[in-house]
This record gives structure tokens, C-alpha cells and sequence, in this order.
């Protein structure tokens, strides 16, 4: 299946982390079923090519990723400050491959009703189940937001001390690009931030990029690593078992709750801008 | 304390963080950045183990690696029992190490397609893994089949499981994520359903822990 979404195809994606290109100087990556060259030039620039024209294909290197548009960009990258704070660590939890559509894996980053049963322990434990009603909007920017998140979580973060409830934002900018703001204990007025950077290599398989600014404060950087992958790693498998792999979005195809309703305009969005691949079209 | 050179998605690291689990043993993780950071093969781990691996332990300066040497090690000092490691058992020390061996075969095929399909180790040749693994999972089926029919829950006889359990678990539980289905092997899946039951088991990321078992009057062939 190729891609026919302008939407997609005249958007950036991230395919390498440059750390990663770094140590290797060279590498493969695909996006929409497209097998890509990666090369790191000599001025610390990127040329990524299509291996099968050659053509060299527009590039940039932004956040510490490799961005990469297979059609004619029609937007620039996404503007985030929080990369920019000095009071920040800003690094890659890694890149990890999954076997499933990255659409699916944005509905799951949006999902906070899975905590207790997947990060138990973690992110959320029984009998602290409910997902309290929050709010959903569609912002001028034509962007998704859900605000006043709330869970109770035993170990929120890299560094936690104990049980606290959390405040969570979520944000999804692009149809394979979430992000959320999440409480930090030590600062009442500042969240820490994920955003996931989420490569469609095919309809069903997709690479989740990452880019985590935890505030500096109490917190070191290999334990924030260390905390997003035990996170992900637990989500991977799920994701990898989900049914159909695709994210369907025929608003009858499966049934959603309350909790759901961010992931509900999340598919309508998708609907609205004719996205299709890795979903499952509306009838 | 014991300080265990670790990160949370190596099945080895994991094994001993299993046993010590087991045993009630205290130790502290000293975190490397396994993957993307590569830490394990720089310089400053390599004066640690020149072999650039993990895991290692240091125990009170008695610095260690190999995951199997070192569940070796942890169950001879530290389990009073000898139950995990039975040291005056000639017959079943052989066949411990037998199995010990054998989950080092599946580190080099289960655990090395985990890391071409989940880490990038695009070098790795996949196919001859899966194919490799399966080999050897069709063997420990076929050998915990008849070990049931004999009335023995465990990969080594005896009323308690052994280190060689601990060391075949972690990439056998792992292996869908390196494309490796365990859909034909039933006996590995009711061995993995009883060794996530064992007092003190502890998950990893990627693994979950067993429902809850099935009374004694509704097991099957009772």
C-alpha cells in the first residue's frame, strides 16, 4: 500500500537520531514503504536520498533528528520551546521500532485508562482505575489538546519519592506527532515534556522517536532515559497485540468511554484531513 | 551491597535481578546506557569487562560477568537452601549446567533477533536466529513435556526449580519481539506460567506478570 495522504507525504518526518548516525556515519531507514539512504555529511549536515531514484530528498536537522519530507514541504517543523529552555535536559530515549501503525501509538500515548493494568506499579495502580472527566479541544492552530488530565500515580517520574497526583496535557500537532506535559513535583508553574516524533515506516510498522525536556532540577540524564524506555517497553508488546493494526475510524468500528474522548476527536481529526494511512477509513 | 551493572530491557540483567529477587538478596543497579548511549563498549566500561557485556556485579570488590557465571555465583553464596544451585548433587549439578549452556545457545539466537527487530542491530542475520531459536525451543518443549509427564514442574528434576530456569526464562518470554512466536510450543507456556508463580517473581518491561492460577479442581488431566 502507498501512501496518498498529501497531508503526510508534504509533512516532516523523522527518520534517524542523529547520535545514532553519528556513531554509525551512515544508515537505512523507511518511510512510507520507501527505503531511504541516510549519509552524515562532513559539515554535520544530512543528505538523505531515495535509494531506488537517488533523488536527494529535502532535509533538516532539527531537535537532534533527522527530518526528512518525501513530497514538497508545505509547513515547517514544529516550533517547541520547551527544546530551547537552558533549564532543561533535552534528550532521545531511543528510538524503537513497533509493529504497528503509528496512529495506533498516538492513541495510546493519549490514553491514560491503560495505566494502572500495563505500567502497574508505575503510572497508575489499583484501585486508582478512573480516568476523571477532562477537557478536549480543538485549537485555531488546528491542534488537539486535552487539559486537565488528572491520575493518581505511585511513580510519576524518573525521581519520584512516593505517590502523587499527577496533571497531564496532551497535545497532538500533526497526525503522527503527540506530546504531553506532565507535573513536575519540584516546580508548580512548569511541566516536564515528551513529545513523540513517530516514523511511518509502513501502515502497520512504525519507528517512535523521542524527545524528553525534563527540568534540570533533582533529575539526571541517564535516569530519564532509563525511565522512558521501562515505560515504552512496557507498552510495546500491547501495541504489537492490538486488533486490527491499523487505527480504524469508522466511529462505529469500536466502542469508546468517556475516558476515550480525546482519542475520539483524535480519530475525527484524522477523518477530517483524509488520513488514511495506517488507518483504517471510515465506510 | 552488590552493585549489578544493569539496564532494565537486557534479559540478562534481568536473569539476576530474578534471583536475587528470589532470595531476598539487597543490591543496588548502577544504570548503563545500553542502548542508544552504547555505554557498554566504552572505554570506561571496558576496564569493568574488557568483553564490553553486561551484566557484571561487584560484590564487595569480587567483580563479575557472564549472567550465567554470576547466578552461579549468587545461588552458591547466598541461597542457604541449596536448592537453586544444589552444589552436593552431582547428577543434577551436570544437568543444571547442561541447561545453563543451553540458555546461552538461546542468548545467541532469541535474544540476538530481539536486538535486530527492537534495538537496531540491523548487522544481525534474523532469519538464521528465529530459525536457531525455534530449534531449541522445540527441544526444551519436548523435554518439559515428558519432564510433566514424569510429575516434574521445573527444567531440572527435583520439587524446586533451579538457576537454569532462571537463565532459559528471560529471552524465552521475550522472544515475539524478536519475531518469534511460542504458539507451538505449549509445555514452554505452562513452564513460563508456573516460573511467573514462583514467591518473589518480578516482571520486566515486556513481560507480565501470570494471572491468576486455576484452583486445584478446575486444572486439566487432575
Amino acid at each position: 500500500m502507498t501512501c496518498h495522504d498529501r497531508i503526510l507525504l508534504d509533512d516532516w518526518h523523522v527518520v534517524a537520531d542523529l547520535e545514532h548516525l553519528r556513531q554509525h556515519s551512515r544508515q537505512s531507514a523507511e518511510l512510507f514503504e520507501q527505503q531511504l539512504d541516510i549519509n552524515l555529511r562532513a559539515d554535520g549536515s544530512a543528505e538523505v536520498r531515495h535509494k531506488e531514484t537517488g533523488r536527494v530528498l529535502p532535509s533538516q536537522i532539527k531537535y537532534g533528528f533527522v527530518w526528512v519530507c518525501v513530497g514538497t514541504p508545505s509547513r515547517d517543523i514544529i516550533e517547541i520551546p520547551e527544546a530551547g529552555e537552558a533549564d532543561r535536559y533535552v534528550v532521545s530515549g531511543g528510538s524503537f521500532p513497533v509493529r504497528a501503525s503509528g496512529l495506533r501509538v498516538v492513541e495510546n500515548f493519549l490514553d491514560m485508562g491503560h495505566f494502572p493494568f500495563v505500567h502497574t506499579g508505575w503510572l497508575g495502580e489499583e484501585p486508582h482505575t478512573e480516568v476523571a472527566p477532562y477537557q478536549v479541544e480543538l485549537t485555531p492552530d488546528d491542534e488537539i489538546i486535552a487539559t486537565e488530565c488528572y491520575f493518581y500515580q505511585p511513580v510519576a517520574s524518573p525521581t519520584a519519592e512516593g505517590g502523587i497526583e499527577v496533571e497531564y496535557k496532551y497535545r497532538v500537532y500533526r497526525p503522527y506527532i503527540v506530546s504531553l506535559y506532565k507535573t513536575n513535583p519540584a516546580y508548580p508553574d512548569r511541566k516536564d515534556y515528551i513529545v513523540l516524533f513517530i516514523q511511518p515506516v509502513g501502515p502497520e510498522d512504525c519507528v517512535v522517536h523521542n524527545m524528553l525536556c525534563y527540568l534540570k532540577e533533582g533529575m539526571n540524564e541517564p535516569d530519564i532515559r532509563w525511565f522512558m524506555q521501562l515505560i515504552f517497553a512496557q507498552d510495546k508488546p500491547i501495541l504489537e497485540n492490538q486488533l486490527p493494526k491499523r487505527l480504524p475510524l469508522d466511529p462505529r468500528a469500536e466502542t469508546p468511554i468517556r475516558a476515550d474522548k480525546v482519542a475520539i476527536l483524535y480519530r475525527r481529526w484524522l477523518r477530517d484531513h483524509c488520513v488514511s494511512y495506517g488507518a483504517i477509513p471510515a465506510a | 551491597m552488590i552493585r549489578l551493572y544493569d539496564y532494565e530491557l537486557s534479559g540478562n540483567c534481568y536473569k539476576l535481578r530474578l534471583l536475587m529477587s528470589f532470595l531476598g538478596v539487597e543490591y543496588e543497579s548502577e544504570l548503563v546506557d545500553f542502548y542508544p548511549g552504547n555505554r557498554h563498549k566504552s572505554e570506561a566500561f571496558r576496564k569493568i569487562n574488557p568483553l564490553g557485556q553486561l551484566p557484571v556485579i561487584d560484590d564487595d570488590g569480587l567483580v563479575l560477568r557472564d549472567a550465567q557465571a554470576i547466578l552461579v555465583y549468587l545461588a552458591s553464596k547466598y541461597d542457604g537452601s541449596g536448592k537453586w544451585y544444589p552444589r552436593d548433587n552431582p547428577d543434577l549439578l551436570g544437568q543444571v549446567s547442561q541447561w545453563l549452556a543451553f540458555a546461552d545457545a538461546i542468548t545467541a539466537t532469541a535474544s540476538a533477533a530481539r536486538l535486530h527487530d527492537a534495538l537496531f542491530y540491523t548487522h544481525i542475520d534474523v532469519g538464521a536466529c528465529r530459525a536457531g531459536a525455534h530449534r531449541l525451543f522445540r527441544i526444551l518443549d519436548e523435554h518439559l513435556f515428558f519432564a510433566e509427564e514424569a510429575g516434574q514442574d521445573w527444567i531440572c528434576p527435583g520439587d524446586h526449580p533451579t538457576i537454569a530456569d532462571i537463565a532459559c526464562f528471560p529471552y524465552i518470554i521475550l522472544s515475539e519481539e524478536g519475531g518469534i512466536s511460542r504458539m507451538d510450543y505449549p509445555a514452554i507456556r505452562r513452564w513460563c506460567d508456573r516460573f511467573k508463580r514462583i514467591p518473589g517473581f518480578t516482571v520486566m518491561s515486556g513481560v507480565f506478570p501470570a494471572g491468576p492460577a486455576a484452583d486445584e479442581d478446575s486444572k486439566l488431566a487432575s
